[in-house]
């Protein structure tokens, strides 16, 4: 995993990655700029003018016009900032969803201090869940009376996804707030309790990746690491089906913990 | 109703602790803020440690810390929490604020403006004792068990409605400390409209006058809703309520037993309308200060005097509709994100106008390089950093990446550690010798200020590196994660070089307290400044002036041609 | 020792034409507008984020409030009686409006004592739902604001009155600011009965 990460941005497999990072080059390249020439200018009025014998200060200093253009520029900068890059960018992320034909849909249900994935299974419906079913054995709450959800995949912490294909993320949370985040992917959505929020991305590129948790969610905000797999479609298909439940299955247990579940 | 003919007869505990002298209470304000400063910075030191070295442990200290905090000296996620969530608070609440508005606004507007005193002595007095309350409680917290808050200085819900005892002494904590600002918001507001000397219009103000009569204005309208969202908390936590709590919460294996039907993003946008203008209640002081010392040390009047004043003004209302942009990532839609992304550009505008103006006063100057004068120096190019680092933060699109993550502690702290703080220490280093009478050494000086300057960028510059990796904030152990790995390294240069820091704040302290007894003794104007505080003795007596002050001039009267001094105060005659 | 007198006790200030006590009690009521007008928004955005949200007049005494209405709006008149009293130099009339103001301030309390008891004994608590939430926390603060205005208005009719005979000018202006507090808290009221009784 440690190639896809160093010093500088993460490696960007995502669909939309590049219009993300395009924003952060510009404006670190503007404030690059415009920081160095500032100091520069800095430096060279502390030095021209620095208090030494027979050098007066001036009372009367002309007005400069400079300064005003750079601010007009700095503000017109931001406009294009704003229309050019950043509303696009965002308004792509959250408000183009994909068609729920084309998208893989997953449920994505976060706790202290883990990430619990849903999946809808071969008839493409989520099975009904229940807060009052959730527990250790059935993570998600998912009601097993229901027809819809026999062929309903739960894992904690193993999130696979085929490469090429765009994923539909619905989630939620139990507790507290968490904050979905899969850095190679340029994606970020907080997860609030009470609601549900829907998230697009597609992976490009297939490898083993990490979700991490950016909001502050208690002792365990530290280690709730979850794994991004994107798979090949076949390889993806083989998953899917080695998770689903086998029938007939047997009574009273939920789906079957993964094995490398993360503490 | 005049007191000032009592003075003589006041024993020690009305002169000293319970004065209702403008200036005893801003020594006071001053001297408890500094302190918090310091142990606020000490908590930092802490949590530094367990960054560096995640889960080795602490050498001697280590044993100081019981089986809640420390178990054989290695440092608990539960303490490095507390650590988090009461460092900022204290720094920000408890430190900064008290020392800008109440340690060197007190002290210095009613001198500044001509003033006996401030208009209500009494509510003055209270608002000091008021906040020591509150940071009694503060620190007590940290003694009760399952100890301190831990759910950040801000406090989100539903974690902190079901965290430990610690976090409803916290709120109770913040309804005295925002009872105590708003107590000395009214009167900085109603000293500065209405006590100013004779002669002193609007326009003639020192700008530091500007910088805190708009604070004031933020302080009284901005805590009000933080005081409404504690009162909520409050009710959560104690008398069963759900305003922050969704229904169906499921909490480690168990359904909460509560009403539901609440909204945790309500817990945010109450929180973020007081807390963004709170950081420019961080800021406005410090340019204030920072102002003053660059006129007073290039020996020029300001340039930009007018637009500095009306961008101040213009930050003073922007600051409160861009609060949302702490909450790019809640689930808002693009329109929402599309407001709050336009006020935050509009609102950077001003900033950088005060910061140009500030720049182009050395133009043309005869620039003195004191130690207040190298602190008020380098506040320029470090609020620089801070104020364009908020640029892509305040960017929904590159936010999706850099949100929650060392980005942002990096852009924060640039501003309020090497912006604010460095105007601070520049502030100490220049009103010392009026409120003592005593200069500070130089020698001293210089040596605080050469080691801070490189030391805090080694702290804060790597943070941007760790951010762009997509570092996450508040991690107790940041290895864990292997997109954090890389810059673990970055971590222990951060941790050495603040460390180091705090020992670089050890020639400070011993110049502070040594300058009380041994610094050199000054007369009333020892920088040749021309603001009407220059005009009353060192220290001034209560009542402050001698004679009743009326103005004539400008603030800053400098290098007038044809003049013998290159000072003019602004109470000479024309 | 001219320069230790702080201006603008008694006197108003020739510009801003008020005395310091005036304008501090006008910047305190913006930020008591900021408070209680957070508690508004956060009711507005509970509500609308409610599936289903009851009608005040289904839970609530209508008929209660109203007469609490009628008494808050009564004992703001009394309290501008006590301050022209005072601006027309008659202490004994003020004593007497003073006091009617504090009486009456004392009768919306008992009828809320009542209210608050009566929904305790069925057992509807702040904790029950949100609504009932909303309304304890914005009625509860409401009322702790108008305690704090009894209190005052108690201080200036007994002890604080000895400041009549010495300095009556600053004494008539402590008491047209109590009276501008008071004010602001009838008005509170006269939004929050509206919002959450008959909406």
């Amino acid at each position: 995993m440690e190639k896809y990460y160093g010093f500088g941005l993460p490696v960007d497999i995502s669909t939309h990655g590049a219009e993300i990072d395009r924003l952060i080059y510009v404006i670190h390249i503007f404030m690059a700029v415009l920081f160095m020439g500032w100091l520069a200018f800095l430096v060279l009025t502390l030095v021209k003018f620095r208090a030494r014998p027979g050098h007066e200060a001036r009372h009367h200093v002309e007005h400069f016009k400079a300064p005003t253009y750079l601010e007009v520029f700095v503000a017109l900068f931001e406009v294009v900032l704003l229309v050019g890059f950043a509303f696009p960018a965002f308004h792509k992320t959250r408000d183009v969803f994909p068609n729920r034909a084309d998208a893989l849909e997953v449920r994505i249900v976060a706790e202290q201090f883990a990430w619990n994935v849903h999946y809808p299974g071969a008839d493409g419906i989520f099975g009904k869940t229940d807060p009052k079913l959730m527990g250790a054995a059935n993570p998600v709450g998912l009601d097993l009376g229901d027809p819809l959800a026999k062929d309903d995949v739960t894992t904690i912490n193993q999130f696979h996804v085929p490469v090429n294909q765009p994923v539909i993320a619905r989630l939620s949370s139990k507790d507290v707030i968490h904050s979905f985040g899969i850095p190679v992917m340029r994606v970020k959505q907080d997860v609030v309790p009470g609601q549900t929020i829907s998230s697009w991305f597609e992976a490009k590129k297939t490898g083993n990746f990490e979700i991490a948790c950016a909001q502050l969610c208690g002792l365990g905000h530290y280690r709730m690491r979850g794994f991004f797999i994107v798979d090949s479609e076949a390889d993806f298909k083989t998953w899917l089906d080695q998770m689903a439940p086998k029938p007939p299955a047997p009574p009273a247990t939920a789906a079957t913990t993964p094995q490398g579940a993360a503490a | 109703m005049s007191h000032g003919e009592h003075s003589r007869e006041l024993p020690f505990w009305r002169k000293y602790i319970f004065s209702l002298d403008h200036k005893v209470i801003g020594a006071q304000y001053a001297v408890t803020g500094l302190l918090f400063l310091l142990f606020g910075f000490c908590l930092m030191m802490l949590m530094r440690w367990q960054l560096a070295y995640p889960g080795q442990p602490l050498p001697w200290l280590g044993g100081l810390f019981n089986e809640q905090s420390m178990v054989g000296g290695i440092m608990l996620p539960e303490f490095y929490n507390q650590l988090g969530a009461m460092h900022g608070t204290i720094m920000v609440f408890l430190g900064v604020v008290p020392l800008a508005v109440g340690g060197f606004g007190n002290f210095v507007v009613p001198l500044q403006i001509g003033a006996p005193d401030m208009a209500f002595p009494k509510l003055n007095m209270m608002s000091y004792w008021v906040y020591f309350i509150g940071g009694v409680v503060m620190f007590a917290s940290f003694f009760v068990p399952a100890g301190a808050a831990q759910s950040g200085w801000t406090s989100y819900a539903p974690l902190s409605d079901i965290a430990s005892f610690g976090q409803t002494m916290w709120l109770f904590g913040m309804v005295f400390l925002i009872t105590s600002s708003l107590l000395g918001s009214v009167n900085f507001i109603v000293t500065i409209v209405q006590l100013r000397a004779q002669g002193l219009t609007f326009f003639r103000l020192p700008f530091f006058v500007w910088a805190q009569f708009v604070t004031a204005f933020l302080l009284l309208l901005a805590f009000p809703p933080l005081e409404a969202a504690a009162v909520l908390q409050l009710m959560d936590r104690l008398a069963g309520t759900s305003f922050f709590l969704p229904t169906g919460l499921v909490v480690s294996g168990k359904l909460l037993e509560v009403s539901g039907g609440g909204n945790p993003l309500l817990w945010q946008h109450l929180f973020w309308f007081l807390a963004h203008p709170e950081v420019y209640v961080l800021i406005l002081p410090a340019m204030g200060i920072v102002a003053e010392i660059i006129a007073c040390n290039t020996r020029k009047p300001l340039y930009g005097y007018k637009s500095m004043v009306y961008s101040v003004i213009f930050i003073g209302f922007m600051s409160f509709v861009v609060w949302a942009h702490h909450m790019f990532l809640t689930g808002m839609g693009t329109k929402m994100s599309a407001f709050f992304q336009v006020t935050t550009m509009i609102i950077s505008i001003p900033s950088i106008i005060i910061l140009t103006a500030l720049l182009l006063s050395l133009w043309g100057g005869s620039i003195r390089f004191n130690t207040p004068m190298l602190f008020a120096t380098a506040f320029l190019p470090m609020f620089g950093i801070g104020g364009l680092t908020g640029l892509p933060l305040g960017l929904a699109a590159a936010d999706i990446h850099l949100h929650d993550t060392y980005y942002v502690i990096g852009h924060f702290h640039y501003v309020v550690a090497p912006g604010t703080l460095f105007a601070l220490f520049a502030g100490v280093y220049h009103w010392f010798p009026k409120v003592t009478g005593r200069k500070m050494s130089e020698v001293l000086g210089k040596i605080h200020f050469w080691l801070s300057f490189p030391l805090i960028n080694g702290i804060f510059m790597p943070m941007f590196i760790m951010g762009l990796a997509g570092v996450s904030r508040r991690l107790y152990d940041p290895t864990q994660y292997a997109h954090a790995q890389p810059t673990q390294p970055l971590n222990v240069v951060i941790s050495i070089c603040a460390w180091l820091l705090g020992l670089a704040q050890i020639p400070f302290i011993i110049n502070f307290f040594g300058s009380l007894f041994f610094g050199k003794k000054v007369g009333q104007n020892p920088w040749q400044a021309t603001t009407l505080e220059w005009s009353a003795p060192s220290p001034p007596p209560h009542g402050n002036f001698e004679t009743v002050p009326v103005v004539y001039r400008a603030p800053y009267e400098y290098s007038v041609p044809g003049e013998k001094e290159d000072f003019i105060p602004q109470t000479e005659r024309k | 020792m001219s320069t230790s007198l702080i201006h603008y006790i008694s006197k108003p200030h020739p510009v801003t034409g008020i005395t310091n006590a005036k304008l501090g009690t006008w910047c305190f009521l913006a930020s008591e507008v900021m408070l209680f007008g957070a508690l508004f928004s956060s009711y507005i955005l509970l509500r609308v984020g409610a599936p289903s949200w009851p009608h005040g007049s289904e839970l609530l005494n209508v008929p209660l409030a109203t007469l609490n209405t009628m008494v808050l709006i009564t004992s703001s008149v009394t309290m501008v009686m006590s301050w022209a009293s005072l601006a027309m130099k008659n202490f004994s009339k003020y004593r007497l409006y003073m006091g009617l103001t504090i009486l009456l301030g004392i009768a919306f309390l008992v009828v809320k004592t009542f209210e608050y008891g009566h929904k305790f004994q069925h057992h509807h608590f702040p904790s029950t739902d949100t609504f009932y939430a909303i309304y304890f926390t914005l009625t509860g603060l409401h009322g702790l604001h108008v305690i704090g205005g009894i209190l005052l208005n108690t201080y200036f009719l007994f002890p604080g009155s000895a400041l009549w005979k010495t300095e009556p000018e600053q004494f008539t202006g402590r008491i047209e600011c109590a009276g501008l507090y008071w004010h602001f808290v009838d008005l509170v009221w006269i939004f929050l009965f509206p919002t959450l009784y008959l909406l």
